[in-house]
């Protein structure tokens, strides 16, 4: 059998290492200096630790690595899908350290050489992991400069770091390279946490766009991702699944599957499983397997999921109240009252679920495309009833997440069958899998009343939100009086509610929160007849969303006039994972057909300190691309458990034609550490397209997608 | 089984098979050429997509009876001794990926484009691309990065 290294060899792009293995790991950090990290820094950063992530080899928590070569090292829990942390992670490192770039090299998503991290999600790896990341870079600069200090014989004070190189700030012959300072030597370090950080106006590499360290893998086909992975003797399994959410598996027959030449049909439990070398002849055989299930009682469809939410949703809590909503209905002159719908909205990443698993001498690797490679460890751990430490996931590329990718049955699925079989197994799973068991966005339900006072001032504001979760919720607008109470959240499934599994969504909960929101405000701005950036600016005291608004409207061209002004023009903002968003957009509505064609976004965002501008320019035009698929078409249409929507054929992604011009717009924000960038962009896409046709048209569209046809329901009121 | 012949990436291999068999999952699963992705099965998302005869087909519904006789070029055939092909390189100047799932797809699907039409206009480049999904949403880099191919591969400025 091929050793790990091998089977990944073609895949070493510029500084990305996919995967290390043990020997040539220990052999590195055999010598030079060693950053390791102690747990609680990390749990301080990132939250709560779930039990189950917990590490299970701390002497292998490594941050950062420096050989003799001068070569830096970056140890990650995160994983690389599309987000650019590959590369702006490096950026961290290398500017603290005070090394170029190129001299950094990133290990990244792999339980055994990484420090424990319990996913990658929530736009948190620059915000939350990158102060830490930056610490321990600052850390072994501060052990080198010492290093240095003692070697040249120069106090502390007198030396300079350049390019990896320890100089003396009078004499500049006298200088020793990091390289040198850590030959010959094994030092290791405790990451402390009390190295001063370089500031904004010392940054070099931070805040400067470099170039994306997986571009050449991926233009060529080298970069891997989990189903790539082939170790010789390989099976692929096409496994077992239900007919719908809520069946009951009755009986199989597996005898003429078993009877195909080469194939291997396992049984084990709830998993039954057909194997062969080749997926398309494993696929094949699968239907030749005759499995009876009872139907799934649920009598739930997409258009009855809103009244049964309402129903069934739990009580509720308030998440954020002030004054008193009687006093503001008192000095209110205008109520509007409306309640806002969005569907169920699948993630589907290009790159469906896989992983690849292999048991050699009781110890399981497992390479998955998988968001949360800890957690997934754990539960292949558990599911295997084997020691932790018996278990590696080593992530390689993700082909997208958004999410969806925090949840990995398929990584436990290949571990059972390669266990069961003895042999590596991959586990790819088909397209309609990926819709079945997607954990998807959740439908959504808002009750939002709402009062003006006679100055055109929001007095009261009353929301409800079923389904949603409370993330972007919160109401930044000057309101005396308001209350927002949330039923159920994004995740789970209090009360029954949901017929399948929801989960976190890229910016979960906030896309269907800013769009009920946003929407109402515009809706009182039209009843206020005021310009509706002019309203939002006189209801909010909030200096960050003054200035996102001021500087979407100054590159958009924004001219006052209330709405529907027949431009189309909308406006929406909002705030998520700690940056500030403000976009503007243009639509031409058919007044015959309904359809809804985007012209124009502009998008201003202030999310801190930039470490990579342009990887945050690409993640906001991803975001506002992405985000025309849930505000415009896709819904995820269901009847009795069953998906109704297995494929891209039914289930339309936001496709070339419907892309519109979008222009970015980044504030500049030194005084504030780098905030979420991969995310806060989409949060305002179904607000703006529904403020931009309700300006077009005259019509208020509040249920998302805004399909044609209901664009066309909205304008017959 | 049945003896297949055909050109991949410029080498003739002689196969026997199932001809009925996809050319995606020979590629991948008989041959070792995984820089082909599989995204739907079902021709509907092109993640698969790689020149038959210099056309784009989708190698997810291309059987290999299909194949016996052509030529057949993927992703790993369009750089030559390390130096990337000038539509691989309008890619990596424009950022026209993010995940990178849908990019081979997407560089073949542009390439077979560039082959018949040296010259698109930004219409045809959308109607070209059209049946390729991207969820990542580089979409705007991709038209640019195939634009920018167009003009270098003309020898004009990219």
């Amino acid at each position: 059998m091929k050793n790990e290294s091998d089977l990944l060899e073609a895949s070493e792009g510029m500084g990305f290492v996919q995967t290390m293995d043990r020997r040539e790991f220990l052999k590195l950090t055999s010598l030079g200096l060693l950053v390791m990290c102690a747990i609680d820094p990390l749990l301080g950063m990132a939250g709560h630790l779930s039990a189950e992530a917990a590490p299970a080899a701390p002497d292998f928590n490594a941050f950062l690595h420096i050989g003799a070569d001068g070569r830096v090292t970056c140890f990650v829990g995160k994983i690389e899908m599309g987000q650019g942390i590959v590369t702006a992670l490096p950026q961290l490192a290398a500017e603290e350290l005070g090394v170029p770039l190129s001299s950094v090299d990133i290990v990244m998503g792999d339980t055994d050489l990484c420090p424990t991290d319990q996913g990658t999600y929530g736009s948190l790896s620059v915000r939350m992991f990158g102060p830490t990341l930056r610490a321990a870079a600052a850390e072994a600069r501060e052990v080198l400069v010492q290093m240095a200090a003692e070697r040249l014989q120069l106090p502390v004070a007198g030396l300079d770091v350049r390019d990896g190189v320890v100089v003396s700030k009078t004499d500049r012959t006298k200088h020793v390279s990091y390289g040198e300072l850590t030959a010959g030597k094994r030092i290791e370090r405790r990451l402390e946490g009390q190295a001063v950080l370089k500031s904004v106006g010392a940054f070099t590499i931070m805040g400067k766009s470099a170039p994306r360290r997986d571009a050449r893998d991926k233009v060529t086909g080298k970069a891997k991702y989990a189903g790539d992975i082939a170790p010789s003797g390989a099976l692929h399994a096409r496994i077992l699944r239900p007919p719908s959410h809520g069946a009951t598996f009755v009986r199989a027959d597996t005898s003429a599957a078993e009877a195909v030449p080469g194939v291997r049909v396992v049984r084990e439990g709830d998993l039954i499983a057909v194997l062969h070398p080749h997926r398309d002849e494993a696929t094949r055989a699968l239907a030749l397997v005759k499995a009876t299930y009872s139907p799934s009682p649920s009598t739930l469809t997409h258009e009855t999921i809103f009244e049964h939410l309402q129903k069934v949703a739990p009580e509720g809590r308030e998440t954020g109240s002030h004054g008193s909503l009687a006093d503001g209905e008192k000095s209110a002159s205008q109520v509007v009252e409306q309640t806002y719908l969005k569907g169920y909205v699948a993630h589907a990443p290009m790159e469906t679920h896989s992983a690849v698993a292999m048991v050699e001498n009781g110890k399981v690797t497992v390479w998955a495309g998988t968001q949360t490679p800890f957690p997934l460890k754990a539960q292949i751990a558990r599911a295997l009833n084997l020691a932790p430490e018996n278990v590696r996931v080593i992530t390689p590329y993700v082909g997208g997440g958004f999410g969806g990718k925090s949840a990995s049955m398929q990584g436990i699925e290949a571990a059972r069958l390669a266990m069961a079989t003895g042999k590596p197994v991959r586990v790819v799973w088909g397209r309609e899998e990926e819709f079945f068991f997607d954990t998807f966005d959740p439908a959504a339900v808002f009750k939002i009343r709402a009062g003006l006072d006679a100055a055109k001032r929001i007095v009261f504001w009353d929301n409800v939100v079923i389904g949603a979760g409370e993330r972007g919720s919160a109401l930044f607008y000057d309101v005396p009086n308001h209350r927002t109470v949330v039923r159920g959240g994004w995740s789970g499934n209090s009360g029954d509610m949901h017929p399948f599994a929801v989960g976190p969504w890229r910016a979960p909960g906030a896309n269907a929160n800013v769009f009920a929101r946003e929407s109402h405000i515009d809706a009182m701005a039209a009843k206020a007849g005021l310009d509706p950036v002019e309203f939002r600016m006189r209801n909010l005291t909030d200096a960050r969303m003054h200035r996102v608004l001021e500087a979407a409207a100054k590159r958009f061209g924004w001219s006052p006039k209330p709405a529907p002004s027949g431009r189309g023009f909308g406006v929406a903002c909002g705030i998520d994972a700690g940056a500030y968003v403000a976009t503007m957009a243009e639509v031409k509505v058919d007044k015959g057909t309904g359809e809804v064609r985007v012209v124009r976004v502009v998008c201003a965002q202030d999310m801190g300190i930039v470490v990579n501008p342009e990887g945050a320019a690409q993640q906001m035009e991803g975001c506002i691309t992405m985000g025309l698929g849930y505000t415009l078409a896709e819904e995820v249409r269901f009847k009795d458990g069953v998906v109704l929507d297995r494929n891209f054929d039914t289930y339309d992604l936001p496709r070339f034609s419907a892309v519109p011009r979008i222009e970015t717009v980044i504030l500049d924000s030194p005084d504030l550490a780098p905030q979420g960038g991969g995310e806060p962009a989409i949060i305002t896409t179904g607000a703006v397209v529904a403020n931009a046709v309700f300006d077009a048209v005259g019509a208020r569209v509040a249920q998302l997608p805004m399909t044609p046809a209901r664009v066309k329901g909205a304008m017959k009121g | 089984m049945k003896p297949i012949s055909f050109s991949l990436n410029g080498v003739q291999r002689k196969l026997t098979l199932d001809d009925t068999r996809m050319l995606l999952w020979v590629l991948r699963d008989d041959l070792g050429l995984t820089g082909t992705k599989f995204g739907c099965g079902e021709a509907v998302c092109s993640a698969c997509t790689v020149l038959l005869d210099n056309q784009a087909v989708r190698a997810c519904v291309t059987p290999m009876s299909a194949v016996n006789g052509k030529r057949v070029v993927t992703i790993e055939g369009l750089a030559h001794d390390e130096r990337l092909h000038p539509v691989q390189e309008a890619f990596v100047k424009h950022l026209g990926f993010q995940c990178g799932y849908c990019t081979s797809g997407m560089i073949m699907g542009a390439h077979a484009l560039l082959l018949r039409n040296a010259k698109p206009t930004r219409a045809q480049i959308i109607e070209e691309m059209e049946p390729h999904l991207c969820r990542c949403g580089a979409h705007v880099r991709i038209v640019q990065a195939i634009e920018s191919a167009s003009a270098a591969m003309a020898g004009g400025a990219s």
